[in-house]
């Protein structure tokens, strides 16, 4: 069967012209593969999309109904609050498997043949991050969907859910990048699961994404107010229930930048002293 | 089907100069992990256009010597060129000389075949049209087409080792390394892996293959290197290594290992060749030229009254290579890998006057035990 009717007709070694570097043109197509082998990846096992459909929908309904009527009187007047904290709870939380899945990528026998190509060095890295962005998205339109379904009708009409939906995306594709780094500096897949869990959890939680900050005792209030999230989520409220822009969403922004400014250098460092 | 990407034909006009001649050319390598010297001064020149063997037991610094002419690994010492490249300060130009086909399959298991290599081809520059043609046609070279929209998880170990080879030939590498390729195949699919790789070298390829079956790199290699510790042992044609070791060995069990002395001298002297003592000291182990011989030697040691329980003759397998080699076996070398931590550091310096004194096979040839002191102490005792 394995009938190889090859003939002589590979160019010796010697006789070649090469170049020692990658042209940007190349880095920017083989990102783009290895984006679209990780949403082929996301095709083939299911359970990677989980948490990025149930997960939303799961946390949707469960917060609404636990808190609705506790914080805002009734579950209706809690939505408007509750949407967009949850909306980036959620998202910040798939971006925690950007890390993850590159430490188990890396440890997997075809990141050696990707290393052993003449491709862009960073392109296995910058592939993942980009075909996240799909699994963010995914995540943003499920949220805003179920809260639709449980009869959220935010004022900021259809620009207002884009623009928010665009900003916790854009923000998330950032904090990514932390988790990337802990990726790649983590001893094993769970390890970097766990730390990355233990950054998150204080992150989205002491913020006010499910209850005002002005409930909380004053040394937590502090904490709460230059948290980066609350001024994401308080970005995302003003673009859904107002269709507004304001100074959060600079500040949500700039934090974004910051986060990439710092922990992008520092990703690559550690990744390129891997391959 | 035949053409595979346009390149141009094998011209007869060769230019002149070594990075013509030599594909590899390596020169005291050295890998260390921890206090555990993986590679140790490995040398190897591998010709261009032909199949060199790196013959050696698990553990040896097979893989790690692969890895780092394939640019996977750093080099912690030494230097290495790929068809004159510098593997340090060319890696990119290396990358596009080279296809590498790892101990474990290197294919994405989360896709398909046709997935799989549609994503290298595109990597390496392909249009999306080339690439879907180019998958096509080495899934048929293959024999893959009918598993090519298969998930990789069914795939059996010698599908998935096919399906590697064929994504290290999509650039039409000039030097393709493959590591243990045939390890944990059964022997039809093992047949079938050599011809493939007989074909290839047909086509020009140079191949540099690590294989820890000695029949594979006699059927397969022009010349073989046996690796041993970190070390190149041995190096010369299969014919030259085999004169070495003889043509076939010998085992024979004493009744009363005290006559083992005797029984070595015997042998030494009917077979003129040096026969090596096992661990628990009744058992030796000589490398036979003709087996004729043999009556010869029997009728000796009847003479002298030495009894043996045991007696067989047969061809020499990689253990014996190792026996006669380096003085231990390759069982040996398990239980030392416990202690090679602690032993690096005489092992170090032991090594490198070793890799100084050993630039060709004649050293080897002359004298099967280059280091006979150390790893023979340690038999007997």
């Amino acid at each position: 069967m394995t009938s190889l009717t090859l003939r002589p007709t590979i160019a010796p070694g010697a006789q070649r012209e090469l170049k020692n570097h990658v042209p940007f043109s190349q880095l920017i197509s083989n990102s783009l593969s290895m984006a679209g082998r990780g949403l082929i990846k996301v095709r083939r096992t299911p359970e990677q999309l989980f948490d990025v459909t149930l997960q939303p929908i799961i946390f949707t309904v469960m917060f609404t109904y636990i808190f609705g009527g506790a914080i805002s009187g009734s579950v209706a007047n809690y939505l408007p609050l509750i949407i967009p904290g949850i909306l980036v709870q959620t998202v910040i939380t798939t971006s925690v498997v950007t890390g993850v899945q590159l430490r188990e990528d890396m440890d997997k026998g075809v990141f050696d043949r990707f290393k052993s190509l003449p491709i862009a060095r960073i392109a296995p890295l910058a592939g993942a991050l980009l075909a996240d962005t799909l699994r963010y998205a995914i995540a943003t339109t499920i949220t805003f969907i179920t809260g639709f379904i449980m009869g959220y009708r935010p004022a900021g009409g259809l620009g207002g859910i884009i623009g928010a939906a665009l900003l916790v995306i854009a923000c998330s594709w950032a904090i990514s990048w932390i988790w990337a780094f802990f990726g790649m500096i983590g001893r094993s897949a769970s390890s970097v699961q766990g730390i990355s869990m233990m950054i998150l959890f204080p992150l989205t939680f002491l913020s006010n994404a499910f209850v005002p900050a002005n409930t909380m005792p004053s040394w937590l209030e502090w904490f709460v107010n230059i948290n980066p999230v609350s001024y994401l989520v308080t970005a995302v409220r003003d673009l859904t229930n107002n269709g507004t822009v304001g100074y959060d969403a600079l500040w949500a922004l700039i934090g974004a930048i910051a986060v990439v400014a710092v922990f992008a250098p520092l990703t690559v460092r550690a990744y390129m002293r891997k391959v | 089907m035949t053409s595979l990407i346009s390149a141009p034909p094998l011209s007869s006009a060769q230019p002149a100069g070594s990075s013509a001649d030599w594909a590899v050319e390596a020169h005291g390598l050295v890998k260390t992990f921890g206090a555990h010297r993986a590679v140790d001064g490995v040398d190897l020149r591998v010709k261009t256009g032909t199949v060199y063997g790196v013959l050696g037991p698990n553990g040896a610094g097979k893989t790690t010597t692969i890895r780092m002419l394939a640019t996977l690994l750093k080099l912690d010492g030494g230097e290495a060129r790929i068809f004159g490249h510098d593997v340090r300060r060319e890696p990119q130009i290396v990358r596009q000389l080279i296809g590498v086909t790892g101990q474990y399959a290197s294919v994405d298991e989360n896709l398909s075949a046709t997935e799989n290599l549609v994503l290298f081809s595109r990597l390496l520059g392909l249009t999306r049209k080339q690439s879907k043609a180019k998958s096509a046609e080495l899934l048929e070279q293959f024999g893959l087409t009918e598993a090519a929209k298969r998930p990789l998880k069914n795939f059996s170990g010698g599908m998935r080792r096919r399906l590697d080879l064929a994504a290290s030939l999509i650039a039409q590498p000039p030097l393709i390394f493959l590591d243990e390729p045939t390890t944990g195949l059964d022997p039809r699919t093992r047949a079938q892996m050599w011809e493939t790789i007989r074909e290839l070298v047909s086509t020009g390829s140079t191949v540099l293959l690590t294989t820890q079956y000695l029949d594979e790199a006699d059927q397969l290699a022009d010349r073989i290197a046996v690796i041993d510790r970190g070390t190149v042992v041995a190096e010369g044609t299969t014919d030259e290594l085999k004169s070495s070791i003889g043509s076939s060995s010998l085992q024979v069990r004493l009744a009363d290992p005290k006559e083992v002395e005797d029984a070595r001298e015997i042998i030494g002297r009917v077979l003129s060749a040096t026969a090596v003592v096992s661990p628990e000291g009744s058992r030796l182990t000589a490398p036979m030229e003709h087996v004729s011989a043999v009556t010869d030697l029997l009728v000796v040691l009847r003479e002298r009254g030495i009894e043996l329980t045991e007696l067989s003759v047969q061809k020499p397998t990689l253990d014996e290579v190792f026996l006669s080699l380096t003085g231990h076996s390759v069982s040996d070398e398990v239980a030392e890998v416990a202690e090679a931590a602690q032993d690096a550091q005489d092992a170090a310096s032991a090594a490198a006057g070793d890799a100084a004194s050993q630039p060709g096979l004649a050293d080897a040839d002359a004298d099967p035990d280059p280091n006979p002191s150390t790893p023979k102490a340690k038999i007997l005792s």
